[in-house]
């Protein structure tokens, strides 16, 4: 098997009429956590849209291809169901549906079998306790009256429980205090394996003080300009992004 | 599997039987037709005389002038009367074979013996089986067809037959007055608690007919009980017609949950009326699923003429392609401290119209009562539509009254969010649905909450192009 899990090449995306990402070249093998970062509207939410075939995006040109299938044109649950799952920055919230209930569903539909529901809660409730969450979240309607915190923490919550190959998280640490991002970080260390991978999207980078990464990639007016190792975000923590404009 | 399991529930409500009657009144509606009928039905001379009273009245109203377009209804066209071939049974296995599958097939039997007190089936114009538990009959609740109830119980029947509803209310309540046939009467006496649901069902099969059943429920001081209503009928080319009456007394001190599951045919014309009178401490729920028909006028009503009476209204429409549902509720407070909670909401998909219409009137008397009403409408698409007509007439300034009416749409937003987790678009757009619905699910016996489920799964089928 090759270690070769994602590989985006020369992609151009729109949103209306505007181009937002303008030849995007990224590859992310098993194993590996790496971080986009750039400043606000530079096309790091746009670039985890694409990569979940989002329809309000339009892909130009490109390719993206997921353990080695092309997977460009995909549809949204297609793409989910081969492994790719993404942390939303602004989750969505579903009225009457519990958090149980959603993620049973969800699994069953991820992984194609059934949910063994005493097994399962009990692997829920594990893994909120290890994220800080309120057990009663489990019953309450998905996100549904949720703090911002609650919201992300949730979001990492269904990555646990989907277990997919590739987590993207698009600002997940943004509007969260310190103990929430440590929490964060805690999830994401205990999602991560040798046959898995991570994308880390933000515009800050307080998440890389409690997390070793492997590669940093700076995007800039939908062109990642350049990439370095943990070492390129201090900098940027330095410097911000002035330098590259 | 998931597809095969919803066509067969399709199959379910669809089962046509052969039109196989012992008598069906010819079509219209005459002195003669009404006479025949009540000949047919050995009517007591005031029952007999209170329908050709009732005939008179229907034939000095006129339609509605407000609310959907009821002009396709002719009833030069429908036969009010079709007797089965079944008398009544208190035995499932002495009703005729085809009567007894239908409702074997709708799951009657068998919650019968699972969670339920009581059952009473209807079929076409009679009502063809009904019992109940031995040991609520020893505490003297009585549960039976109406038939019975207009010979054996005069004195209660005679004293509040059509005295909650009287036939003047609108014309098809006159209409119902003077062709009713079959339904249910329940009686539970001061102080007793039914603790599990009566259910009557009331299935139409034969085509081009009606069914006006009538159901008077009685439930005496601190008395309390929950009365379940379900219907259906398959689908045929020309209109059916249903215009049932529903008369409830709620005594002092007294509780009744009235459920109604309501999945009729997409030909059906459901002009439907329900009255509660809600005495002195006592409390009125209203739950309510409105699935089929094509046309449907339904809107329960709570008098609260007691000090201190409590209703609840928890209702869900559901209207599809060519369907229009002007459903709502109505309530007078009419005595001190009175409240009200309406909590109505409405789907609607491929075209079909849902209109929440609704009266709250608070009169001068009804000092320090409350009345709070929200209703929410989902649109699944651009070409359905959703209203929302409200009536509020407050008449004292000591009460707290708020409405709120909230109409949405599902964002693509949450579609893709629900995509991302693996769910298709399909699978998405029957959550949000499913959970839009929940509350009102949860207010369901459980085996009826998943009946509902599996009629929001069937009205989303091949709803998303």
């Amino acid at each position: 098997m090759s270690k070769n899990m994602l590989e985006i090449k020369d992609l151009h995306v729109n949103a209306g009429e505007k181009e937002i990402l303008k030849g995007i070249n990224l590859k992310i093998n098993k194993g590996e956590i790496h971080v986009i970062m750039g400043p606000n509207g530079s096309g790091k939410t746009t670039t985890a849209n694409a990569i979940l075939n989002n329809p309000a995006y339009t892909k130009i040109n490109g390719s993206i291809e997921f353990d080695g299938e092309d997977i460009t044109n995909l549809k949204t649950d297609e793409i989910a169901r081969k492994g790719i799952f993404m942390s939303f920055q602004s989750p969505e919230e579903i009225p009457g549906v519990s958090v149980t209930n959603f993620l049973k569903y969800a699994k069953n539909k991820i992984t194609g079998e059934p949910v063994k529901i005493f097994a399962f809660k009990e692997e829920l409730k594990k893994y909120m306790e290890e994220l800080n969450m309120n057990p009663k979240n489990m019953e309450r309607s998905l996100n549904v009256g949720f703090s911002g915190g609650e919201k992300k923490k949730n979001e990492i919550l269904q990555m646990l429980v989907l277990n997919p190959k590739l987590a993207i998280l698009d600002e997940t640490d943004s509007g969260l205090d310190v103990d929430a991002i440590k929490t964060v970080s805690k999830g994401i260390e205990m999602f991560k394996n040798e046959n898995n991978a991570v994308l880390i999207i933000t515009h800050n980078t307080k998440i890389l003080h409690s997390l070793k990464v492997d590669y940093v990639h700076v995007l800039v007016d939908g062109k990642i300009i350049t990439t370095g190792s943990q070492e390129l975000a201090e900098i940027i923590e330095e410097n911000g992004y002035s330098q590259y404009k | 599997m998931k597809t095969k399991l919803e066509e067969i529930n399709r199959n379910i409500y669809d089962i046509k039987n052969k039109d196989e009657y012992e008598f069906k009144i010819k079509k219209g509606l005459t002195a003669e037709i009404i006479e025949e009928i009540s000949k047919q039905k050995n009517d007591p001379d005031w029952m007999r005389d209170f329908r050709l009273k009732a005939l008179e009245v229907y034939n000095k109203l006129e339609l509605p002038t407000w609310g959907p377009d009821l002009s396709e209804l002719n009833m030069e066209e429908i036969a009010t009367y079709v007797k089965p071939k079944s008398k009544l049974n208190s035995s499932w296995d002495d009703v005729p074979e085809d009567i007894k599958n239908t409702f074997d097939k709708l799951g009657i039997p068998e919650a019968e013996k699972t969670s339920l007190a009581g059952v009473g089936a209807q079929y076409d114009s009679e009502v063809v089986y009904h019992s109940m538990r031995e040991d609520l009959i020893k505490q003297g609740v009585i549960y039976t067809d109406m038939e019975t109830a207009v010979r054996e119980y005069p004195e209660l029947v005679k004293t509040h037959f059509m005295k909650c509803v009287p036939v003047s209310d609108h014309k098809f309540v006159a209409l119902h007055g003077a062709v009713w046939s079959g339904g249910s009467f329940v009686y539970v006496p001061k102080g007793v608690k039914v603790d599990i649901p009566l259910q009557s069902y009331f299935r139409l099969n034969s085509p081009e007919s009606g069914q006006f059943e009538h159901t008077l429920i009685i439930v005496d001081e601190g008395a309390s009980l929950h009365f379940i209503e379900g219907c259906s009928a398959p689908k045929y080319n020309k209109v059916n017609l249903h215009a049932g009456c529903v008369e409830l007394y709620v005594k002092d001190g007294a509780y009744l949950r009235y459920s109604t599951i309501e999945n009729w045919s997409k030909n059906m014309l459901n002009l439907n009326t329900k009255k509660a009178i809600v005495g002195k401490n006592a409390k009125m729920d209203w739950v309510s699923g409105s699935f089929g028909s094509k046309i449907s006028m339904l809107y329960p009503m709570s008098i609260l003429n007691g000090e201190n009476a409590k209703t609840e209204f928890t209702g869900i429409s559901f209207a599809g392609k060519g369907q229009n549902l002007d459903n709502g509720f109505k309530v007078v407070h009419n005595a001190q401290n009175t409240s009200s909670v309406v909590n109505a909401k409405s789907i609607s998909k491929n075209g079909g119209k849902c209109t929440y219409r609704s009266l709250v009137r608070i009169n001068e008397n009804a000092k320090n009562s409350k009345s709070s009403v929200s209703c929410e409408s989902l649109m699944l698409d651009d070409i359905s539509i959703s209203d929302t007509i409200p009536t509020n007439d407050i008449r004292t300034d000591d009460v707290e009254f708020s409405h709120e009416a909230k109409i949405g749409k599902i964002s693509d937003k949450t579609i893709f969010y629900l995509m991302s987790r693996g769910l298709s678009e399909e699978d998405a757009k029957a959550m949000i649905v499913r959970g839009f619905a929940h509350p009102i699910a949860k207010e369901l016996p459980v085996e009826y909450a998943v009946e509902m489920n599996n009629l929001i799964n069937l009205e989303l089928e091949g709803a998303i192009g």
